[in-house]
Order: structure tokens, then sequence, then C-alpha cells
């Protein structure tokens, strides 16, 4: 009993550290995001809101929002486990956790969970500030909270695999330019993407961001491109794929104990 | 006696490189023991795998009877490391990451007075609320012995500890660590500074290109290498030469002062006869003993 115990604590401290480590910098960790994410929704309803309808009956603000809530918190997942894994190497301080017997599981649980939670927290944010704005029911709740802790979980492992491959934060900031941001821009947040010619509609479906966008965007609306199980089948191949690359990568010690 | 530490006949490569090339070592429970050697000697990489942060090519090591590697997590229960680097976390202050550390390590809240404890006995009560960022050198050093106390390890290693530290803090610093090691743990320090493992250390390794050149009792050492030394001052200055027979004996020249090694004691007899017969004047003369540094030289192969 005394070492189940000793294993919770272990993982609960590693857990508070990381939330404390982006809640000691909100400003920068969850405001900045949602102000972000507020522009985009200023700017695109103000310049579209009147003119496009995607979805029979939902105005394009309010088609908007989620998708925007979804892009922010996939964005903010991945920063927190990659920048902390990536700061921790480049300081130097990661020696404390690689000395302690923490276990590679407990390791990833609590990067894991950190980083949904920092997802999660700019996400309901970003939400709330666009009740100030539109009306925006819920109809499945189950399918905005199992996307949201879905793709945050997702994002946040796909940071620890790019935060333990990357040595210096330029390495890092590449796959946040290069992979998060195209995934994310051309994943459906702003469009539907039966409004693309064929071909883009069958590459955009090659991109795990636009399941997660439909399926969370079918949770608020009861509409989506495709079928919102179609979706969580898909996301969750994804996570389980890329926590099984994740946890082999920290049982191994990759990059971390050579 | 039990063993705190054994390395079994570990080797250690990096590509073509030897880092350490087949060290067998024991050091026993409540040992203060030193592992001294030049940089790249493999020092370091011994640590780094005795610490879980490397990975042995081939042989075992164990801490307190676990296996750093079958048994990593009991292994690791049993050893406190402080890093050469001063490392540190940025976020949070000295209180918050010395807590942070014991609960990796599955200590709660009841390890909290314990936390303060060590707080206190590094001196460290005056900046437990300050960022670590904030922290000088020396305090940052002292944040780091108490980073690896917070568990309550038999066996604490301590990596080049005072390096870049003053005087007095060194001093401290080397109080603190003979307390905790007539507490009962064991203690494995690697150093640059050979006074400080002569001061400290009942035993001593010492290493050169991975491989173990000497490893005994800090006295056995000093005994089996020992040779008085002749240090005298010479005024040599009308060109004049060392006599034959005194020029056979090995001897060191540092500007006007010769150190001689001396075989026998009554060697210095015929050395100041010889040159009192050459009419070469003896300024100062003075019996130096052989110390660490010494030996190390010798046994490195660095001798000047």
């Amino acid at each position: 009993m005394g070492n189940i115990r000793s294993q919770w604590i272990g993982m609960w401290t590693l857990l508070k550290k990381e939330v404390l480590r982006f809640w000691r910098v909100v400003f920068q960790t969850v405001a900045s995001p949602v102000i972000t994410g507020v522009l985009y929704l200023m700017i695109f309803s103000h310049v579209l809101g009147d003119r496009i309808q995607v979805y029979e009956g939902v105005p394009y603000t309010s088609f908007l929002i989620p998708g925007l809530i979804m892009m922010s918190l996939l964005q903010n997942a991945f920063a927190n486990s990659s920048s902390s894994l990536v700061q921790s190497k480049v300081m130097g301080n990661i020696v404390f956790l690689l000395l302690t017997p923490l276990s590679y599981l407990q390791f990833f649980i609590a990067f894991l969970v950190a980083s949904i939670l920092r997802g999660v927290f700019v996400g309901l944010a970003i939400y709330l500030v666009a009740l100030f704005y539109v009306d925006l029911p819920i109809e499945h709740p189950f399918f905005v909270i199992s996307f949201a802790i879905l793709g945050g979980g997702l994002l946040g492992t796909f940071g620890i695999i790019a935060g333990i491959w990357s040595d210096r934060f330029d390495q890092m900031a590449a796959f946040g330019n290069f992979v998060i941001m195209p995934l994310s821009f051309l994943s459906g947040v702003f469009y539907s993407i039966h409004s693309l010619p064929p071909i883009w509609q069958s590459i955009s479906k090659l991109n795990p961001f636009f399941y997660m966008i439909d399926g969370f965007r079918y949770g608020f609306f009861g509409q989506s491109d495709i079928s919102p199980w179609v979706s969580f089948f898909i996301v969750s191949l994804f996570f389980i794929v890329l926590s099984l690359i994740a946890i082999r990568m920290l049982k191994l010690g990759y990059k971390l104990r050579n | 006696m039990n063993s705190a530490i054994i390395f079994k006949n570990v080797k250690k490569s990096y590509g073509k490189v030897k880092a350490v090339d087949g060290i067998s070592l024991t050091v026993p429970e409540g040992e203060f023991f030193g592992l001294l050697g030049p940089n790249g000697a493999g020092k370091s990489t011994m640590i780094n795998m005795l610490a879980g942060l490397a990975k042995p090519s081939m042989g075992s090591i164990s801490v307190m009877g676990f296996d750093v590697q079958t048994d990593y997590q009991q292994a690791r229960h049993a050893v406190g490391i402080v890093p050469q680097e001063l490392v540190f976390d940025p976020f949070f202050n000295v209180r918050e990451m010395l807590r942070f550390q014991a609960g990796y390590f599955g200590r709660g809240k009841e390890n909290d007075a314990w936390v303060d404890e060590v707080i206190d006995r590094l001196d460290l009560r005056d900046k437990a609320s300050t960022n670590m960022r904030q922290l000088s050198g020396g305090m940052k050093r002292r944040a780091l012995i108490a980073q690896a106390l917070v568990h309550r390890p038999p066996v604490i290693v301590l990596d080049e500890p005072t390096a870049g530290v003053d005087v007095e803090l060194r001093q401290r610093l080397w109080a603190f660590i003979k307390d905790l090691n007539k507490e009962g743990h064991t203690i494995v320090l690697t150093t640059h500074y050979l006074e400080e493992a002569e001061a400290l250390c009942n035993s001593v390794a010492m290493l050169r290109s991975g491989k173990v050149v000497a490893s005994d009792t800090t006295k056995n050492l000093l005994k089996k290498f020992s040779s008085k030394n002749l240090k005298l001052r010479l005024d040599l200055k009308l060109n004049k030469q060392l006599p034959s027979n005194v020029k056979r004996i090995p001897h060191e020249i540092t500007g006007n002062d010769y150190v001689f090694e001396l075989k026998k004691i009554a060697d210095i007899a015929k050395i100041t006869e010889s040159l009192n017969a050459a009419k070469i004047e003896i300024l100062d003369l003075q019996a130096v003993d052989t110390d660490l540094e010494n030996v190390f030289l010798k046994l490195t192969g660095k001798e000047k």
C-alpha cells in the first residue's frame, strides 16, 4: 500500500509542478492565446459573418467558434509539454526528474494530463468570452468533452515526442510552424471541407486535426462533415499510436538517458 | 561491512571512445570515498551510470544491493546526486523546488519538516522563498545539495561540489558533508581539489582513461607512494652546476627552488656536503612530505 501511495504522490507532484509551471505565467500561456482566438473571431465574423452560412440554421460566427476553441486547445496542449521538456533539457534541470524513481508511465501521464488541462483552460476561456458575442448551445456534451480531452491528449503526446526529440528551441519551433500551424489552418476551422474541390476534400481527410474539429463541432450543432463516431475512432487511433511512440521513447530514455 | 556501491566490470563507450573501460569498484557502507582523475578520466560517466542518466555498455552497477537498471526505482531511492552544473528550474523558489523533489520520490506532506530542516542546515532559510534564478552561485550550490538530500538517501554522490565556491563556503560545505558521513551516510565525492580528497576521504580511487589506476585507503596510498622530499633554495647565480652525484638524485626545479626525492634520510647529509664542497650556498632548507597530489600525478602519469 505504501508503495502505491508513494507512486501516486510521485506522479501527482509532477503533474502539480507542470500545471503550476504554466499557471505561474498565465498571461502568456492562457490569456495570450485567448486574445488571439477572440481576435480571429472578431475579424472573421465581421468580414464573413453575413455572407457565409455553412450549416443550415447556424450563423457563420457560431460555426467559427468551436473550430477556434479546438485550434487553440490543440496548439496550447502541444506547447505545454513540448516547451516544458525542451526548456528543461536546454536549462539542464531535466536531470532532477531523471534522477527520481518516477517510471516512464508516470512521467508520460503527468505531462499528458498537464497538457490537456492547459488546452482545456484556454478552450474554456475562449468559449466563455465567445458567449458574449453569440448564443452557443451544446447539443451533445459527450462529444464536446471527449473531443476536447482526446484532442488535448493527442497534441500533448505529440508535444512530448517533439520535446524529447528537439535539442534546441528552434527545432521545437519548427514543429509548431511547419506541422501544427498548417495542419490546424487547413483542418476546417474556418470552413467546411464540403466547400473545397474534391481533391482537397480527400487531402483534408488525411489531416487528423480535421476529425478533431469536425467531431468537436458536432458536439455543439449536431451537424458535421462526417460522422462524429468515425472522427472519434480516427482521433482515438492517432492518440493510441502517438502515445505508444512517446511511451517507447520514454522507456528507452531516447535522447534523455544517453 | 555491507557494500553501498558496487561496479562490476563496467564499460561504457560513446562510439569509438571508451569513456569507462572495465571498472570494478566497491564502496563500503559508511565510507567517505573519493573519485579522482583528470578531465575525461571517466568520473562523470561513472556517476551518470550510477544515477541512471546513462546506461553501461557492459557490466552492472548496484546501490545498496539494488541494480541501477533492473531495480532502478529502489536504487534511485537509495542515492542522492549533486550534479556538477548549477542547474535549476527558473519557475520556482527554493522551498517549492525541494518539496517537488521530495514529492517525486513519493514523499508527501509528512516530509515537509525534513525539507525545512535541510533548508536550515544549509543556511538557506533566508532564501527559502526566493526564486532559484535570483540566488547567487554559492546559494545555488547549497540548494543543489539540499535537493539531493530531501528523500533521505543513504548514499550521497557529490560531483565536484566545491567547484567555483569561495573558501568560506567550501569550509562550511566540507563540515556539512563530514557531518552527513558521521551520521552514517555513504559519501562519494569527485573532486579536482586533491587537498579536499586528502582532508575528507577515507579511501580513494584514481582514474585514468576510463580505468582505475589505484584504489585504496587514502592513508595506504600516501604510505605506498610516500617519499621524503628535500626542498632547497640554492644560490646558483654564478653559472655554477649541481655536482654530478647530486644531479643524479631525481629532482624538480622551480626558479631557485630544488625539490629532491629522497630514498633515505641519510641522503640529506650527502646532498648538503656535496653542495658545500662545490661552494653552492644553501639559502633555505625544508623537508616536505608527499601529498595526494604527488601520488595522483605519479599514477596518472603527469609528473612535471
